[in-house]
């Protein structure tokens, strides 16, 4: 189950990578025309186009490219010439360290503020709850950012508006630089994880084990943390890996808010300049990543439940 | 009458929901003769001051921000429904054929769909976005493109419910064409829940066009249109002047309007009491 799983996760990578090098093919003329534009003479273009290696067939190029791409050579940007994984490395480390940061706060919070909701269920405390996930829902991302940005660098200075951090700041400096993306982050994924882990409580709640151990005389929270909870765990954790993914998409605009110097804003960047051999690169690191998250989602969740993991 | 009937029965979320919405749309067609000044027409200092000539301030080069977010809604509102529209086209035919005719259709159909969703959007988009450029035409056609596979999703499976009816069943012997099954008997039976998700798929389509113009990827400027606003007075926050705040309201303020309709919606077609 787990191995036909992974072997789907990888095909659907090399499905990915294929997309996203024809996609380039596809553009009308070549690369080499698109960036010199319609001046260039035909010697610069053919140049030009001998320097890409474009010159070679299409399939020739494409392995050449996913192997040195597994190897780390992702090629020159096409703005500055200068080696794409150089700056690929430490951006995606930050944006890693960033997703990273606000998923050690917003998990465990997630979990314990769902389990409080499913205790006092249709109290005020789960009203308020069910309204700040619609908010978080329906407010796009940029607007929680500027909120909050507006109210905790600008009202009343806490934390700085930019989080742009470099390698000679100490761990607790970083942290504190990036306090407000990271706010900003955790919000936008918990609501999601809290609700999740509310319904997937309450499920197990109405199940007949439930009741015995109530009938036994056992305490809410008790039975909540002991019985619920562990049983509970196969769809949290899968909706956990599922935010985690979704996390991957919403950093591009976090990182774009605040200046933080991670792939997602290189990757914007990359896109309005057209620098197609930092999209393609990035694209691709991003996919893989995302993908990753959902196959983890997929075998944790498998793992969890016995059922599934020693099928008839 | 009956419809009023229904109206004078809906709580009061959806009421509020309907009230957003409506003065949205209201605004969104008559713009030119409620707003003040020109959709870039540059009136004063930049950023000033509420007041009485301008109601909400002035952006980042002067233009009047009232008149710009009530333009903002006529063009990011009629760009994001003409991509619903056009995604649950696409969408639900694909997905209605699919789940009639099956065998190879449905298989290809459904894997090319694995695959568009194995991509997480935003990025999938900009990378698209890259390759074929940021013209209004591109971003609808890319948007509604990517966004059909989820109303494919949805319009198969409900329309393989309706399939093994024995209706359809009916209508299938007695010779019915493919193209007729698709109009009489599978889209009015599946009506309810594609009404539900043309909500939650419109919010999508919405956000994603704000969260791209903010990008700087979306609808280009000087055209008005909320993410954009956001982004281009974005500078002004640190300054305590909080413009870039006002289209972002604007966008969730309204994304929430439909939201709130849906779940009235939602909970109408359940038939549940109450």
């Amino acid at each position: 189950m787990i191995a036909k799983r992974l072997a789907l996760g990888f095909l659907t990578i090399i499905v990915i990578s294929l997309l996203i090098f024809l996609g380039v093919e596809a553009l009308p003329g070549d690369l080499a025309e698109a960036v010199l534009g319609q001046n260039a003479t035909a010697e610069t273009v053919a140049a030009f186009r001998a320097e890409l290696r474009l010159d070679l067939p299409a399939h020739t190029r494409y392995f050449t490219w996913l192997g040195h791409f597994l190897q780390g050579d992702l090629g020159n940007s096409l703005a500055n010439g200068r080696p794409i994984a150089d700056q690929i490395i430490w951006r995606f480390a930050n944006t890693l360290f960033l997703a990273a940061v606000a998923t050690v706060v917003a998990v465990p919070l997630a979990i314990f503020l769902g389990i409080l909701a499913a205790l006092y269920r249709n109290s005020l405390f789960d009203r308020f709850i069910s309204i700040s996930t619609l908010s978080t829902i329906s407010f796009p991302d940029f607007f929680i950012a500027y909120i909050l940005v507006a109210l905790f660098s600008v009202e009343f200075v806490f934390f700085p508006s930019m989080a742009t951090i470099n390698d000679h700041m100490s761990f607790w400096e970083k942290i504190y630089t990036i306090a407000l993306p990271c706010i900003t982050l955790t919000l936008v994924v918990m609501a999601h994880m809290m609700r999740q882990t509310r319904a997937a409580i309450i499920n197990v709640l109405s199940s007949p084990f439930i009741e015995m151990a109530t009938l036994k005389g056992m305490k809410r929270m008790r039975i909540i943390v002991l019985h619920a909870f562990p049983n509970a765990l196969s769809p949290v954790i899968n909706i956990i890996a599922l935010n985690l993914a979704y996390m991957v998409t919403g950093v591009v605009i976090i990182e774009v808010v605040f200046v933080y110097p991670g792939l997602g804003q290189l990757f914007v960047d990359s896109v309005s300049k057209r620098d197609l051999p930092l999209v393609q690169a990035s694209g691709l690191i991003f996919a893989i990543t995302y993908v990753f998250l959902n196959l983890m989602a997929d075998v944790l969740s498998i793992l969890c439940n016995p059922r599934l993991r020693n099928p008839k | 009458m009956a419809l009023l009937k229904l109206l004078k029965k809906s709580p009061i979320s959806a009421r509020i929901g309907m009230v957003i919405v409506l003065l949205n749309i209201l605004a969104a067609i008559f713009v030119p003769v409620i707003a003040p000044y020109g959709e870039t027409e540059i009136v004063s200092d930049v950023w000033m001051e509420m007041s009485e000539d301008h109601l909400l301030g002035t952006d980042h080069i002067g233009r009047d921000l009232y008149t710009r977010m009530l333009y903002g809604a006529r063009n990011t509102i009629s760009i994001a429904f003409l991509i619903t529209i056009l995604s649950f086209t696409v969408g639900s035919i694909c997905g209605f054929f699919a789940a009639t005719l099956g065998g190879w259709v449905d298989l290809a159909l459904s894997r090319v769909v694995d695959i568009m969703m194995a991509f997480p959007t935003l990025i999938f988009a900009l990378m698209v976005l890259s390759i074929v450029g940021t013209s209004p035409f591109a971003l609808v056609i890319v948007i509604a493109l990517l966004d059909s596979t989820r109303v494919y999703r949805l319009s198969r499976a409900v329309a393989m419910d309706i399939e093994v009816m024995e209706y359809v069943e009916a209508a299938r012997l007695r010779g019915e064409k493919i193209w007729w099954l698709m109009r009489h008997e599978i889209l009015p039976n599946s009506l309810p829940p594609l009404v539900a998700e043309f909500g939650l798929r419109f919010c999508f389509v919405f956000l994603f066009i704000a969260s791209l113009s903010f990008l700087g990827l979306g609808i280009q400027p000087p055209a008005a249109d909320w993410g954009g606003m956001v982004r281009e007075n974005a500078g002004a926050i640190t300054f305590g002047i909080f413009i870039p705040l006002w289209p972002a309201a604007a966008i969730a303020t309204l994304t929430v309007g439909v939201n709130l309709i849906v779940d009235w919606f939602l909970h109408l077609s359940s038939g549940l009491e109450d």
